[in-house]
């Protein structure tokens, strides 16, 4: 029960911010909570948010654990366009879907290793380390699809973007049984909390005995695995493989979503759900803007502003204020002991 | 195999016949952008074709997006005395000393596709497409379609503040003006790309009574209306029928969709630029004919009348 209860004090302002962003939408637009049923699929607005927070949502989950360990990761959007690709020729080429699935989940786990090498046995910075596959993985993307947007109609690789279990989109349940199975992994095991030491501090936690370079390898991958599921969904949602808009800029909505749940980019405490919540807060803006219904000049600008007053109300400066306004007995009772006492 | 033979003879066929009216074997150098799009990669495989066709020896380079690559191409070209220059500049400034290297050395400069800034004496002629015309001619085509009964229209944009974007935003406006029962209702940018036409059809879907309220799309790009069309297959309505599907380029996926129904028109940009620059290239070194300074190049209508799958099959392998 304590446990719940701190778990909630930890992402209370996420959820809070999600609940009036959503708030705020069905107030432009009221139809907003509609859902029907539609070709055996759930439809609806909210169920857009789960679904086209989809790839940003997988990212976020290798990019907090990569974040927790001081790193980044800034190839995802790159390795998703990479793997989308490995997919569509996979398919096309006649491998079956298994075969195919395999190879564009090895690709992932391979740029993960890359990533992996270059920060834990070079000792490269991550931001560098990983900027060289940002660049170098679109021209790899497009090399596979030879250009052109590599199109398919295997219906059971087209139904990992546009199919559905038991009538939920079948995107949002890889993203939400993904999340569950690394939190549960990383949460009741030691693994979240060597992770969060490698954060801390790097040479401590090796002089502790922990296998730093493995288990920071083993991240920058489970990062990379992320963005394999995330282009594979992004490439079976359009029925093809575009090498030059799949998960463009995708990393930087991926570190957003990290930083609105709160996690810090200088590593250590993590949370995973906070993380997804804050990838859905960037869906439900992004989703939202469409709806309202303003001229696209607009977009980014709404955007911005939104996100500038979540971080605002987010920063330490205006924790503390909050704390001095809502004069928490409690707070005030230890501030007050802290200057009597010599 | 059979296909193929027939399109080599007819190639030595034309190029025999180019050869007997015009005596000059050309050499002309091509310095195209590079490979960004897959109608870029359509435009240099006919430009190719063309220059086979008239016995034209093409030089090509590839500039990879960098205007210094293109600037050293076609200092190359000089050098090496072509006959003429043909030039698809990757940004329409600081072109004016190496056109007029150009002049000096009495080689001619036709420009593909894109405009430069230099004052037009400095090159032959410019031989592009009109944007605003396209989205004139689409709008048009929903215009005589709908024959005066109410409409409501939601509109995918190209990258905001893109020049495609603008120009064929309002050609298309141009084209209802002063029809009151076509009214745009909804417009927003869906980043020329598959993904986010979805995902912008999606939510137009939604904010208008599930597509009840929608009864055209028009796209600025084939690749939006491809990623629009499936939105609203998932919507349960069909593309094409329920909602009619009107969009610009004529790149070959589209094609499958307008043989499936599921998408009733689109206007071409054409790929092949070459074609009317070595026309006016002939005239000009037969016997002087001086080109306008800007040829346009046709925007056809493609619909469903035009055997859409036969068009797919002959543009499928131009490299889109």
């Amino acid at each position: 029960m304590s446990g719940l209860g701190v778990f909630f004090r930890r992402i209370w302002p996420q959820l809070l911010t999600l609940a009036v962003i959503v708030g705020l939408i069905s107030v432009m637009f009221p139809g907003f909570f509609d859902i029907s049923i539609a070709n055996g699929r759930l439809y609806g607005s909210p169920i857009d948010i789960l679904n086209r927070g989809a790839p940003v949502a997988l990212l976020a989950i290798g990019m907090t654990l990569v974040i927790a360990t001081r790193g980044i990761d800034l190839s995802v959007g790159a390795v998703m366009a990479i793997c989308g690709a490995v997919s569509a020729w996979g398919i096309t080429a006649g491998y079956g879907l298994g075969a195919t699935l395999l190879m564009a989940l090895s690709a992932g786990l391979a740029c993960g290793l890359w990533n992996g090498l270059l920060v834990a046995v070079l000792g490269i910075q991550p931001i560098v380390a990983t900027l060289i596959l940002m660049v170098a993985g679109r021209g790899i993307a497009q090399l596979i699809t030879e250009g052109a947007i590599l199109t398919f109609n295997h219906e059971g690789l087209i139904f990992f973007g546009s199919g559905s279990i038991l009538s939920v989109p079948t995107p949002v349940v890889i993203w939400v049984l993904t999340g569950a199975l690394v939190t549960l992994v990383v949460r009741r095991s030691a693994l979240g909390m060597l992770i969060e030491a490698i954060g801390v501090n790097l040479r401590a936690s090796t002089l502790a005995g922990v296998n730093t370079r493995v288990l920071l390898i083993a991240v920058y991958m489970a990062s990379g695995l992320c963005a394999s599921l995330a282009g594979v969904i992004a490439a079976a949602d359009i029925r093809g493989a575009d090498a030059n808009n799949a998960g463009l800029w995708l990393e930087l909505d991926a570190i957003l979503a990290v930083v609105i749940g709160g996690t810090s980019l200088l590593g250590g405490r993590f949370s995973l759900i906070a993380s997804l919540v804050g990838a859905l807060v960037i869906q439900a803006v992004n989703t939202g803007i469409l709806l309202s219904g303003f001229p696209p000049e607009f977009n980014l600008i709404i955007k911005a502003v939104i996100i500038l007053i979540i971080l605002v109300l987010q920063s330490p400066a205006m924790r503390t204020l909050l704390v001095f306004f809502s004069r928490d007995p409690r707070g005030v009772a230890e501030t007050e002991k802290e200057t009597v006492t010599p | 195999m059979k296909s193929t033979k027939a399109i080599v003879g007819a190639g030595v066929l034309a190029s025999m016949l180019m050869l007997s009216s015009s005596v000059f074997a050309q050499t002309v150098g091509f310095s195209q952008i590079g490979s960004e799009s897959g109608w870029r990669a359509a435009e240099t495989t006919l430009t190719q074709q063309q220059a086979k066709e008239r016995g034209i020896d093409l030089k090509f380079a590839d500039a990879q997006q960098k205007q210094e690559n293109q600037i050293k191409a076609l200092r190359s070209f000089i050098a090496q005395g072509v006959d003429a220059i043909l030039l698809a500049p990757v940004v329409a400034t600081g072109w004016d000393s190496v056109l007029e290297e150009a002049k000096e050395a009495d080689i001619p400069v036709i420009l593909l596709d894109r405009m430069v800034d230099s004052s037009d004496d400095l090159y032959l002629t410019a031989v592009g497409s009109d944007l605003v015309h396209e989205g004139n001619v689409a709008g048009q085509w929903l215009v005589d379609e709908l024959g005066g009964k109410d409409c409501n229209v939601v509109e995918l944009q190209g990258t905001t503040g893109s020049s495609p974007a603008i120009d064929r935003k309002n050609g298309f406006e141009q084209a209802i003006k002063g029809h009151d029962n076509i009214k745009l209702i909804r417009s927003q940018t869906g980043d020329f790309t598959r993904t986010k036409g979805k995902e912008v059809m999606e939510s137009f879907l939604k904010a208008e009574d599930g597509g009840k309220n929608i009864c055209a799309l028009y796209a600025h790009n084939d690749d939006m209306a491809v990623g629009a069309i499936q939105a609203i297959k998932e919507a349960g309505l069909k593309p094409g029928e329920d909602i009619l599907v009107v969009s610009i380029d004529a790149v070959p996926d589209i094609f499958q969709a307008m043989a499936a129904g599921e998408a009733n028109a689109t206007v071409e940009l054409t790929p092949n630029m070459a074609g009317p620059a070595f026309d006016a290239l002939a005239a000009y070194t037969k016997d002087g004919t001086m080109p306008p300074k800007f040829i346009q190049t046709e925007s056809k209508l493609y619909t469903k009348d035009d055997d859409p799958m036969k068009v797919y099959e002959e543009k499928k392998d131009l490299g889109y």
